[in-house]
């Protein structure tokens, strides 16, 4: 160790008298799980965006640092048609493919790319849709883009034309999603002609700030600073994932300087964190809802002034202070306050035990007793699902409404909290894909979604509601649609088909040196802004 | 000896292939369904669900899967993982050094250790050395792993900075894999102070994993030396006026360490579960992190196939186990 630190002092020496530019820079992640393949179409998991997507490639357009405004990346600009079902985009011109052991490119991106990037996941036909046994592209399923994207045609090589089936508002937020980055029809031709189509998905090929160097399974990923990239160059020159499962043994790496920002830290550690004078704690309110779903469509919870009254007889904060630990709000709509169109004209059920055993009582409601679905797992936007019930069985009993804590294994939990007749209420959230409103209200709360293998777990469907959705979908003038969602959310409130329970904040421990790291509302983690100063 | 080697492999192969049912079954009887854990939150129409299931086998009857398990397991196909899509046998490949090189160390450790200290404790019994050993192994043997691990890295890692935090060898060393064991690796690396880093992060995880086999093996010892010291051919030895010493380390301690091999065999269960844990509060990139996040995904290929690996090899370890027997003890051999 001492020899090293002596050879870095020469070097470091050598380095001031020909004044060149300092040592490598090398920046360390604790990541907290390793990434199920690099190529990010066939995966769901932030995760493995943060170590493929964010990293290595980009999209069309992408998420503007720190926030959900869609911007412009390898699309320059792009015009969409009076009837919106025509999109064209125009590409940035001299953007270089990355270069690895096994491939050299021989030309920039042009439509072909992008061409190929869609139907690779959308045609089944295509060589290259199952390009490894068992793929499949969940994500591109699930934001219904097979019945949207009715043709991707290149109109010249930098020119791309894409025709949807009908006018999809929220249809350019999702070309900002990870899974619709752009790959190259080079590499995969390269790779097929060598029989190693599943180096794609092993060793990424993208136009993004980093190039990928190695990744050791469940240990390292290795990133270097693309030299050729063709925005604002990384300010740091090797980018470093270590993988650290456990969130207290990232603490502690952290602290020993083994690396220079974590994800995901432990509620119990933040006091920790903040009285460290090496490190420091970003915090941003994440783009999640936790909720309370009713059975609307069996008695007495079809009764509004019951869901109502239920939800007056739960003490929101308490459940802020006590599971959050103040790492959260409390919830008046179905979506976050960070996110456009958020109504905060709308008002809360105010907790008052009294008024609600009184609803009880007026709406014919004696004795009731019902289940409280407690999920097993944590999610970002629910640190203890258990605990939540609990607090709320007891709130629930003041009112004189028994109330049975139910819970699953988490694959039946989902699968039985949407069976037709459930029985009690679940306690379940959601967090924002695209940061658009319609990824929150349709998916949880209209018509659509009540039907089986929806997420709509109110099996709320009210009409007028579903209207408004469907009328906010079809036009892309955001203040018009701004309207519309805001007049949504008041409907949601007077039905109450949930109890809107918390939205979380997000936190993110750094050493203190490290600058221009931004949090992402969607979750994700990218660096190249970031760098450390001495 | 021959004979003998036969009859014990002509075993293995029923009791194989009982594995293969319980490591087919065990992962299924789970509830879960691994089709909508991919899918989440945001659930999955029936007709898309029908569609994977298909897709990955999962909608042919239970026998029928497990006729094909068996079928490719024949053909050298351990399948692929849902999650990563990769061939769980190159995964495992990759996964399964780490945990070697942890376990071997593990063991020497509680081997080198355990049996001194069980030896010196019998020989001095109710002496304050066999009350504080034995006390601790007590303690010891019922150490909770994820506790001990995490208490190790606050205290070497965090207050006296004496060790790594965890990995398997400093960040700023990087080649590529070639045996997959670290120590050797960095050493055919030639790079100055690769081994040095690499050893270094191997002591934590490696004491924590060697703590529960310590004490079986230091108790172990003890009272099989207690049993031995009492022979007659121990008396004889020490009334022909032999060397105390060696009346101990020939005459008694071979004859005890028969039950005591039993013993440190049997801990290659237990190393495997202890790396589950270890593994997990190291970042350790071995098989035991490996099973547990595949169990949780309800990843079936990996956890069948990974379980049947895990099998196999506990069974040729106690095989060598029963082998070094007949070395040690010829009685066996000739039975």
């Amino acid at each position: 160790m001492k020899l090293l630190s002596r050879s870095l002092l020469a070097a470091s020496a050598l380095a001031l008298m020909s004044a060149a530019p300092a040592l490598a820079k090398t920046f360390v992640y604790c990541s907290e799980a390793s990434p199920e393949g690099f190529d990010p179409a066939p995966y769901t998991a932030g995760t493995t965006f943060d170590a493929s997507a964010h990293p290595v490639y980009n999209g069309l357009v992408e998420f503007k640092s720190g926030t959900t405004e869609v911007v412009p990346a390898l699309a320059e600009s792009w015009d969409v048609s009076e009837d919106g079902t025509v999109y064209t985009f125009h590409l940035r011109k001299g953007v270089k493919w990355q270069s690895n052991d096994v491939f050299t490119p021989t030309r920039e991106l042009t439509a072909d790319d992008v061409v190929f990037s869609f139907v690779r996941q959308g045609d089944a036909t295509n060589p290259w849709h199952e390009y490894i046994p068992g793929i499949t592209y969940e994500y591109y399923t699930s934001m219904e883009m097979p019945d949207l994207v009715k043709s991707v045609e290149k109109v010249d090589d930098l020119t791309v034309k894409i025709t949807l089936n009908h006018p999809e508002a929220p249809f350019i937020a999702n070309l900002a999603m990870p899974f619709m980055r752009i790959v190259s029809q080079e590499y995969a031709d390269t790779l097929a002609k060598a029989g190693t189509k599943e180096d794609f998905n092993n060793k990424p090929i993208g136009t993004g700030p980093f190039k990928f160097v190695a990744y050791q399974k469940d240990a390292v990923i290795r990133f270097q600073k693309n030299p050729d990239y063709w925005g604002e160059a990384p300010k740091i020159d090797d980018l470093v994932f270590a993988i650290t499962p456990d969130a207290s043994v990232r603490l502690q790496k952290l602290k020993a300087n083994e690396c220079q920002l974590m994800p995901y830290p432990a509620p119990a550690d933040l006091a920790t964190i903040k009285a460290d004078p090496n490190l420091k704690l970003d915090e941003l309110p994440g783009l999640n809802v936790a909720y309370l779903a009713y059975n609307t469509t069996v008695a007495p919870f079809d009764k509004v002034e019951v869901r109502k009254a239920l939800n007056m007889a739960i003490n929101k904060q308490a459940i802020i202070d006590a599971v959050f630990q103040g790492a959260g709000q409390v919830a008046k709509n179905p979506i976050p306050p960070t996110m456009w169109s958020y109504n905060d004209a709308v008002q809360d059920d105010a907790y008052d035990p009294e008024a609600a055993k009184k609803m009880l009582a007026d709406a014919g409601v004696k004795d009731l007793s019902m289940k409280i679905w407690a999920m097993p797992v944590q999610r970002p936007y629910m640190p203890n699902a258990r605990r939540t019930a609990e607090l709320m069985q007891s709130d629930l009993a003041k009112v004189g409404v028994k109330a049975e804590i139910v819970s699953y294994e988490w694959g039946e939990y989902l699968k039985k909290s949407m069976e037709e007749g459930r029985d009690g209420a679940v306690i379940l959230g959601w967090t924002g894909d695209n940061g658009d409103p319609d990824n929150f209200l349709s998916v949880l709360l209209s018509c659509a979604g009540a039907k089986a293998g929806g997420a709509n777990r109110a099996f709320w469907c009210n009409q007028e509601f579903s209207d408004l959705l469907t009328q906010a979908k079809k036009t892309s003038d955001v203040a018009e649609r701004t309207k519309l969602y805001e007049q949504a959310q008041v409907i949601f409130k007077e039905q109450a088909p949930w109890d809107t329970l918390a939205h979380s904040t997000q936190f993110v421990p750094m050493r203190k040196n490290v600058t221009g790291f931004t949090m992402s509302p969607l979750g994700d983690f990218t660096f190249e802004n970031v760098d450390i100063t001495e | 000896m021959i004979r003998f080697l036969l009859t014990k492999l002509l075993y293995l192969v029923p009791t194989f292939l009982g594995i293969t049912i319980v490591a087919f079954g065990f992962v299924r009887v789970l509830p879960g369904d691994p089709v909508l854990l991919m899918a989440g939150e945001r659930g999955l129409t029936p007709e898309r669900h029908a569609e994977l299931a298909h897709q990955l086998g999962f909608d042919k009857p239970v026998w029928a899967q497990y006729f094909d398990f068996l079928t490719r397991l024949l053909h050298g196909d351990l399948g692929n993982s849902l999650v990563t899509k990769k061939p769980v046998l190159g995964e495992f490949l990759t996964l399964f050094p780490a945990t070697v090189e942890l376990g071997i160390v593990a063991i020497i450790i509680a081997t080198l250790v355990g049996v001194p200290v069980g030896v010196l404790a019998a020989i001095k019994r109710g002496s304050w050395f066999d009350q504080v050993s034995m006390t601790a192994a007590l303690v010891g043997f019922s150490m909770p792993i994820f506790w001990w691990g995490l208490l190790l890295i606050i205290l070497f890692s965090g207050i006296l900075q004496w060790t790594p935090v965890s990995g398997r060898i400093s960040l700023m060393f990087f080649f590529p894999q070639v045996t997959g064991f670290m120590l050797i690796d960095s050493l055919l690396s030639g790079q100055k102070g690769a081994f040095v880093s690499a050893l270094s992060h191997l002591i934590l995880p490696s004491v924590v994993l060697a703590t529960i086999p310590l004490a079986v093996i230091a108790r172990q010892t003890r009272s099989a030396m207690l049993e031995v010291m009492g022979e007659d051919y121990v008396r004889t030895a020490k009334a022909k006026g032999m060397p105390y010493s060696r009346v101990v380390m020939v005459h008694a301690l071979r004859n005890a360490m028969i039950p005591v091999i039993t013993t440190i065999g049997l801990q290659v269960g237990v190393l495997l579960a202890g790396a589950i844990l270890t593994e997990t509060i190291f970042s350790w990139p071995g098989i035991g992190k490996w099973m547990i996040d595949s169990i949780s995904r309800r990843d079936y290929p990996v956890v069948q196939s990974g379980l049947l690996m895990i099998a196999a090899i506990v069974m040729l370890v106690n095989l060598l186990v029963d082998l070094t027997y007949g070395l040690i003890n010829p009685r066996i051999r000739h039975k």
